[in-house]
């Protein structure tokens, strides 16, 4: 569960982000967040992950107020969010299985268990062949299918993705969406921002507009 | 396994990885830090070495006391029964002048000239074994014998000894100095690598922190590259001594045979080869510390 409670962010020497949010998504929901650039969707997603802090308010992640965490604390709530950031923060000097091994390392797990996860993570989006490929020989939805197999080798119950399909075409980016739909649907809390609006045509899924920083009704 | 266990050895891959990797600058720098801990390591070695030396003289406290050339049997005697009597004397060995000559003679190959002589230049003396070997104590000994009747020079021959003693005391303060220094500048050169490589890795670094990685994970690879350059540097000062001590025995083999004694440099004892180790790894260990936590700290949100 995710609860914002009247949260406001203010970047330094810079106007407010984010205005007095308040929104809940239960376990289990699928949501989007959308908006015009500049909106402040990228901003929310980041306070979920503590990668930015609120400068009031409270947000609670599984049980957890966020906005407190400190440290090792803080570590542990990321491993537990499967992350998909808009710049993608690819690793360009090892392959495509190293930079989805990496969570496992850092979380801990033998070489072995890792690179089963890590093939099955793969193959679940249609990379297997290409995992001793260098990132950089990879096309771009090809890169953001990485993103996403490198936020779901932990298994997390939240999976977190900002602007998922930008820059790719309609198909591949129908592709990607059905992909986050079968996390979904595998009982994932899965939150993704974006401006596209024709990914949200038909889509039953609730949807959080933000404008200025504002929540619309 | 356990996740403590795999996250170390994942990180002493890392760091064994990253040393092989870039042969020249490892060799390079832990050239540098041989040179620079073999320096004060070497003066210890040294040191040491002296202590021995000088602990061989002054652990026997010996006085020589000398008659007068014109001294007689008699008076000779007389102070033979004062030191019999003498609290502080603990054994006296008298060596009449005749005798003193005739080792002279069978000695140093002086025969011929020793043969020359018209009279026996050399006075009846005592070798006195004193009591206490405290310093103060031989002194006022020395002076109070000096007063006695046809004692022509009392001589302390842990005089010297002292001495040596007082300058090595001053060698180790110099040492103590010289580490401290070369310390202090093998924790900066260690905390210029580590940063050189921290840089190199910044988007590593940032992306395993925006998925989950704790500083500790973070860290762990530059404080094992660390701690291993510092034990590779502390091998090759010990190495470096090891050369020195080697050429300079061999100098110093041809003295040995001349005064008949063992002149030969000691290495480094085992503890203090491990001490030196351990040291050298902590060095790096807290330069490498050092350069992550500044890094750390500077990426970290505010
Ligand atoms: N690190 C920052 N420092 C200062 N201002 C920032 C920072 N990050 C974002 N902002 C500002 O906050 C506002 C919201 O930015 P945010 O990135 O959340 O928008 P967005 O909705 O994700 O936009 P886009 O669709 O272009 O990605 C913008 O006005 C932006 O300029
Ligand atoms: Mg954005």
């Amino acid at each position: 569960m995710i609860n914002f409670g009247n949260v406001s962010k203010r970047y330094p020497n810079s106007y407010d982000a984010l205005k007095n949010i308040t929104f809940t998504i239960e376990t289990g929901e699928m949501v989007f967040v959308t908006g015009h650039s500049g909106a402040g969707k990228s901003t929310l997603l980041k306070l979920i992950a503590a990668i930015e802090r609120p400068t009031s308010g409270s947000i609670i992640v599984n049980g957890q107020n966020v906005a407190a965490l400190k440290g090792a604390a803080i570590s542990i709530l990321r491993r537990n969010l499967g992350l998909v950031f808009q710049d993608q923060k690819i690793l360009f000097d090892r392959s495509v299985f190293d930079n989805v091994l990496l969570p496992l390392q850092i979380s801990g797990f033998d070489p072995k268990t890792a690179t089963g996860r890590v093939r099955a993570a793969l193959d679940k989006v249609g990379l297997l062949d290409k995992e001793k490929a260098r990132p950089i020989t990879l096309s771009g939805g090809e890169q953001q299918r990485l993103c996403i197999a490198r936020a779901v080798v932990n298994r997390p119950s939240i999976l977190i993705a900002d602007e998922p399909t930008g820059n790719l075409d309609t198909d591949y980016a129908r592709d990607i969406m059905d992909m986050f739909r079968s996390f979904h649907q595998v009982g994932v809390t899965v939150l993704i921002a974006t401006h596209d609006a024709e990914l949200l045509g038909g889509a039953q899924q609730r949807i959080l507009t933000l404008d200025h920083g504002k929540l619309a009704a | 396994m356990s996740a403590w266990f795999l996250h170390h050895s994942y990180a002493l891959t890392l760091a064994l990885t990253r040393l092989v990797r870039t042969p020249f600058s490892s060799l390079l720098s832990i050239a540098v830090m041989g040179i620079a801990l073999s320096l004060p390591a070497g003066g210890y070695m040294l040191l040491g070495n002296l202590q021995t030396f000088s602990g061989h003289i002054s652990g026997a406290p010996q006085l020589s006391l000398f008659l007068a050339l014109d001294a007689s049997r008699d008076e000779a005697a007389q102070i033979g029964s004062r030191l019999k009597q003498h609290p502080q004397v603990a054994s006296f060995q008298f060596v009449p002048k005749d005798s003193a000559l005739q080792q002279l003679k069978q000695g140093n190959g002086l025969a011929d000239v020793v043969g020359s002589l018209a009279q026996n230049p050399l006075p009846d003396a005592f070798v006195i074994n004193a009591k206490s070997t405290v310093p103060e104590v031989l002194e006022s000994l020395r002076a109070e014998m000096q007063k006695w009747p046809k004692a022509e020079h009392v001589q302390l021959d842990s005089a010297w000894a002292r001495r040596l003693d007082a300058l090595l005391s001053l060698g180790r303060v110099a040492v103590l100095m010289l580490a401290a220094l070369l310390s202090f500048a093998l924790v900066a050169v260690t905390f210029n690598t580590i940063r050189l490589q921290i840089l190199t890795r910044r988007d590593e670094i940032e992306v395993s922190k925006l998925i989950g990685a704790t500083n500790g994970f973070i860290r762990r690879p530059f404080l094992y590259f660390g701690a291993i350059q510092g034990v590779a540097g502390g091998i090759a000062a010990w190495l470096i001594i090891a050369l020195g001590t080697y050429l300079i025995n061999g100098a110093l083999a041809d003295l040995a045979l001349l005064y008949a004694f063992d002149s030969r440099l000691h290495h480094l004892s085992s503890e203090d080869s491990m001490s030196l180790l351990l040291f050298s790894a902590g060095l790096g260990w807290l330069g490498a510390w050092l350069s992550v936590a500044n890094h750390l700290w500077q990426i970290e949100p505010k």
